[in-house]
This record gives structure tokens, C-alpha cells and sequence, in this order.
């Protein structure tokens, strides 16, 4: 059932990229950056969670999550260290994302030659 | 903000915003949705495979999975990039392949791929996050903000 859900939030949040796109004459930097910003939010307010245990991967795949696991990774630190911890806990939990993409970037522009 | 834009404008180039206006071809916006649910929908359910796989063989929870599912999604979107594939799901299906996390992989590799030809340091290192930047940018500084105000309502205003 995880499945039909992961599949059907995740359509739903990349049709309100594309609604931002098509309607609101967006570009995908300003998409991005705007659903990054309202997955902060709504982690802010405690309604990001209970997306995720709904939907699994329908919530954590699209670019919102991001913002989610920001937020996650500072309040977690921040219980433990208070205010510093805000900005030491940052990347606890979303290392994985920029990690991955640095390492793939790079081994990707080592092996591929540029097309056109 | 549009109105203040035009009164600037010379004339002509006002008759020339309102032909251009007429003329612009309508996006069909309900197909580009449906377009961009399927996408975006197939991804996640490639998504929640690669994690059922992580909960199933290796001992990660529900919590924990993201992380590994991220790289995996991103190694893959490596691959397809590398090969030209992952621009043509780009076209068809615009932001069902640009909002889920393979599409900041794909920003950030395909500019490392792009610009290897200006060299390692200056090309790849100076232009890869040239697209994720702002991704980057404004979601560290909306999560700043947001943790910072609920940091403070928890430690002193008892929340």
C-alpha cells in the first residue's frame, strides 16, 4: 500500500512544481528554492513527519524533504546544545544528498565527455 | 509591479510586449501536469523499491532510510545523466523529473559534465553548483530561521 501512496505524493508535489512552472511562469531555480523554503516550514509546524510515515518515499524523494531533514538535523542538535547547535546540526542529517552529489559530479565529469 | 514595469518602457516596446503576449503559444498546463504526475509519481515508487530493499536486507528503519535511498536515487541519476538519457525525461516531463532529489543530482552533474572542458578547478569546481546553489542557499537559510524561532519558543517559552 506504502507504494500506491509514494506514488501518488510524489506525483502530487511534482504537479505543484509544475503548476509553479506553467502558471505562475517560475523558473526551476525559483521552484526549487521555493519548495525547499516550504519544506522547512512545514517541518517547522510538525507536518512534514507525518507525511513521511504516510507516503515513505513519496515524501523524502522530492527536493521538500531537504528542507525537512535541515530543520531535523538543527533541532536535534539544538536540544542537546541549545542555540549553537542550530547551526552545528544543519547538515547532520541531509550530509548524504550533498555528499552523494559532490562524489557523483565528480566521478561523472571524470568519466563522461560533454555532448554538443 | 507589472503595471510600474510597463509605464517605463518605451511605446513601441509596449506594442511589442502585447504582441508578444498574443502570440505566445499557450503551455498546455493540464497534460504538462499529468505529464509531470506520472514522472514524478514512477520516481518515488523507484524510490520507495530502493528503500523497502534497504529496510528488508540491510538494518536501516523507516527514520534512517532516506539517506541511503538519496545516493542510490543520485547514482543512478549519475548514470543517466552521463549518457544523455536524463535530459530527454527532462523534456517530456519538466518538473516530474526536476523536483524529486534526482533533479538537484542532475543540476549538479550534468554542470561538472558541462563545463570540464574550461578544467578541473576553475570549470568544474567553480560551476557545479552553479544551478543547486540557490537550493542550497534558501534551504539552510529557511531551516536557520525555523529552527532558531522554534528553538526558542521550546527552551523559553516552555512549548
Amino acid at each position: 500500500m506504502i507504494f500506491f501512496w509514494a506514488f501518488v505524493v510524489g506525483g502530487i508535489i511534482c504537479v505543484i512544481g509544475q503548476i509553479m512552472f506553467d502558471v505562475f511562469k517560475l523558473t526551476p531555480a525559483h521552484t526549487l528554492s521555493i519548495l525547499v523554503v516550504a519544506g522547512a516550514i512545514l517541518d517547522g509546524f510538525g507536518l512534514y513527519e507525518p507525511l513521511i510515515d504516510f507516503a515513505g518515499a513519496g515524501a523524502t524523494v522530492p527536493i521538500t524533504s531537504f528542507g525537512n531533514s535541515l530543520v531535523h538535523g538543527a533541532m536535534a542538535e539544538a536540544e542537546k546544545h541549545g542555540l549553537i547547535g542550530v547551526v552545528t546540526g544543519m547538515f547532520e542529517v541531509t550530509s548524504s544528498g550533498i555528499s552523494a552529489a559532490i562524489i557523483f559530479g565528480m566521478i561523472g565529469a571524470l568519466l563522461f565527455k560533454p555532448k554538443g | 509591479m507589472a503595471d510600474k514595469k510597463k509605464k517605463n518602457l518605451p511605446p513601441a516596446a509596449q506594442k511589442y510586449k502585447a504582441f508578444q503576449q498574443k502570440r505566445e503559444t499557450k503551455r498546455p498546463i493540464l497534460k504538462n501536469c499529468v505529464k509531470a504526475f506520472f514522472v514524478g509519481g514512477f520516481i518515488c515508487l523507484i524510490g520507495q523499491f530502493i528503500s523497502t530493499f534497504y529496510i528488508y536486507f540491510f538494518d536501516f528503519t523507516e527514520q534512517t532510510v532516506g539517506n541511503p535511498t538519496t545516493a542510490t536515487l543520485i547514482f543512478i541519476t549519475m548514470i543517466l545523466t552521463g549518457f544523455g538519457i536524463y535530459d530527454r525525461i527532462g523534456q517530456f516531463a519538466g518538473a516530474g523529473s526536476a523536483v524529486p532529489v534526482t533533479g538537484f543530482g542532475n543540476s549538479v552533474i550534468s554542470a561538472a559534465i558541462e563545463h570540464r572542458t574550461e578544467g578541473f578547478v576553475l570549470g568544474v569546481g567553480g560551476n557545479m553548483f552553479k544551478l543547486a546553489g540557490s537550493v542550497i542557499l534558501f534551504g539552510v537559510f529557511s531551516a536557520f530561521v525555523v529552527s532558531i524561532i522554534k528553538t526558542i519558543l521550546i527552551q523559553w517559552g516552555g512549548l
